[in-house]
């Protein structure tokens, strides 16, 4: 192991599995345990897990913290009201742009939980510190990183995680979607980034490792961060530093959902996004001619150009996808070219997502 | 995967083997489908092609990158393998067994300066990390 690199709870039992490791943002990750295609078929038919354990956990505790994460947060955490709910939402800068994004969980007795990105975590972490320091003194800020984060995944997963933790089993089949709760000290949450059933269970680290052995008796595959990135594609997920950035403002990256404007509540961004006039927004592509669509390549319209923010090859549909930001006028069902290896390539535009629980939704 | 002794290579990562007849078959090695990852997309040259030493005459997509296929000899391309076409797995799955195209070579002097084995295997392990 790299000196340089930090690793997870995970990381001998990775190598041991014969992973082909890369250098994630500063952590020494699994990319695949041998065959990513495999390994993403397996989360879709069967069940998989992924080690996200870079991604940051930070506790929020104490009077004002409600107030606080209403103010820097473009989702409104007043719809966690009931513990156990959760919510996706962007953080801004004053401009607008996204600075992350990343589910926030509400336990109730004023504690709410942020998982962040690993690339971005201490970035966050300064900037709600800062914001902290300024506007709510009282409210607590702790970085987990004595917790690991493993992400299992697919139509098996609630019955591999029942088995897995007996404990919790009860749990894991009361859950909602994106729920969560609390069973000693593991939380298990029912969110994940594969558009697949699944749980992401954020437990201490000395606990991973059993917990992953376990799984992967009962016949849970490893998946990588090759997976991870198919998975999310087809699933029309964004990936933060690629599909959108500082630059960006969600309106632009498919993520106006995310953004409440409409109750009274300040929050940084909001002006910002009130005087926004976007002049793109973002669709899917489906690539009719064969060959494979990679970020930043341009994309021509009968309304002007685009781009790829994110592109690759959708396992599922055996085709090339991309998430492109594109001109509002362009819309679903329209044929634009993608400028993949010096060529126009013909492609569909399609709203995503592209796959749902094993099911292909989109037509070409 | 040892390197098979009884083939010829280039340093972009082909392997050529020399047919009774005269002609030589011509693929990707298993470092090179192991650098790409799985494979998502071959495009073999059109058969008849006439190809000159060097020049880029196939492609190679993998889920994570695309990548160019160099003719290790001058000459006219005779076969294509129409198999990869719904199974390009074949080759991550056995890369001396899955043959791209094939050649006619026109310039038996070229063939000297293909690697052998153990040169090939060399430039292969100063690439892995």
């Amino acid at each position: 192991m790299t000196g340089a690199l930090k690793a997870t709870p995970l990381n001998t039992v990775h190598r041991e599995m014969g992973a082909r490791m890369v250098d994630f943002s500063g952590w020494d990750m699994p990319l695949h345990y041998g065959s990513q295609l495999d390994e993403h078929h397996h989360v879709r038919r069967d069940c998989g897990m992924f080690d996200v354990s870079h991604m940051l956990v930070i506790d929020v505790r104490g009077r004002g913290s409600r107030a606080l994460l209403s103010y820097l947060l473009a989702n409104n955490v007043d719809r966690l009201q009931q513990p156990g709910k959760a919510l996706y939402s962007c953080l801004l800068n004053p401009a607008g742009g996204v600075r992350d994004d990343l589910i926030v969980y509400f336990f109730g007795q004023d504690w709410f939980r942020l998982v962040v990105n690993a690339a971005t975590a201490d970035k966050d972490y300064a900037w709600l510190a800062a914001q902290r320091d300024l506007r709510a003194p009282d409210v607590s800020l702790a970085a987990r990183r004595d917790l690991a984060i493993v992400a299992v995944q697919g139509p098996h997963a609630r019955a591999r995680v029942g088995q897995a933790l007996p404990e919790a089993e009860a749990v894991a089949s009361g859950l909602d979607y994106f729920s969560a709760a609390c069973v000693g000290e593991t939380m298990l949450a029912r969110t994940g980034y594969t558009g697949e059933d699944g749980f992401e269970i954020v437990l201490p680290a000395a606990a991973a490792v059993v917990l992953w052995l376990r799984l992967r008796e009962l016949g849970v595959a490893a998946a990588g961060l090759a997976a991870r990135d198919t998975l999310r594609l087809e699933a029309g997920m964004n990936l933060y530093g690629q599909d959108m950035d500082e630059s960006t403002t969600p309106f632009e990256t498919g993520l106006a959902w995310t953004v409440d404007l409409k109750a009274a509540r300040d929050f940084i961004g909001k002006s910002a996004l009130q005087n926004a006039a976007a002049q793109r927004h973002a669709l899917g592509l489906v690539l009719i001619d064969k060959g494979v669509m990679r970020g930043r390549q341009k994309v021509t319209t009968a309304h002007g150009d685009g781009e790829i923010t994110s592109g690759g090859f959708g396992p599922t549909l055996a085709r090339s996808i991309a998430l492109a930001r594109v001109p509002v006028a362009v819309k679903s069902g329209d044929e634009v070219e993608a400028e993949v290896r010096g060529r126009g390539l013909r492609a569909r535009v399609v709203k995503p997502p592209f796959v749902r629980h094993g099911k292909v939704l989109i037509t070409i | 995967m040892t390197t098979p002794a009884n083939l010829k290579y280039t340093n972009s990562h082909e392997w050529v083997k020399q047919e009774a007849d005269g002609t030589v078959t011509v693929g990707i090695t298993h470092h090179a489908q192991e650098m790409l990852g799985d494979l998502v997309f071959i495009e073999t040259p059109a058969v008849g092609r006439k190809l000159k030493q060097g020049e880029q005459c196939a492609v190679a997509e993998s889920v994570k990158a695309a990548a160019d296929i160099y003719a290790p000899l001058s000459g006219e391309v005779i076969a294509a393998n129409a198999e990869l076409a719904d199974a390009p797995d074949k080759i991550n799955r056995d890369a001396y067994a899955a043959w791209m195209y094939r050649l006619k070579p026109d310039n038996p002097g070229e063939l000297a300066g293909l690697l052998d084995a153990a040169a090939y295997q060399a430039i292969a392990d100063a690439e892995k990390h």
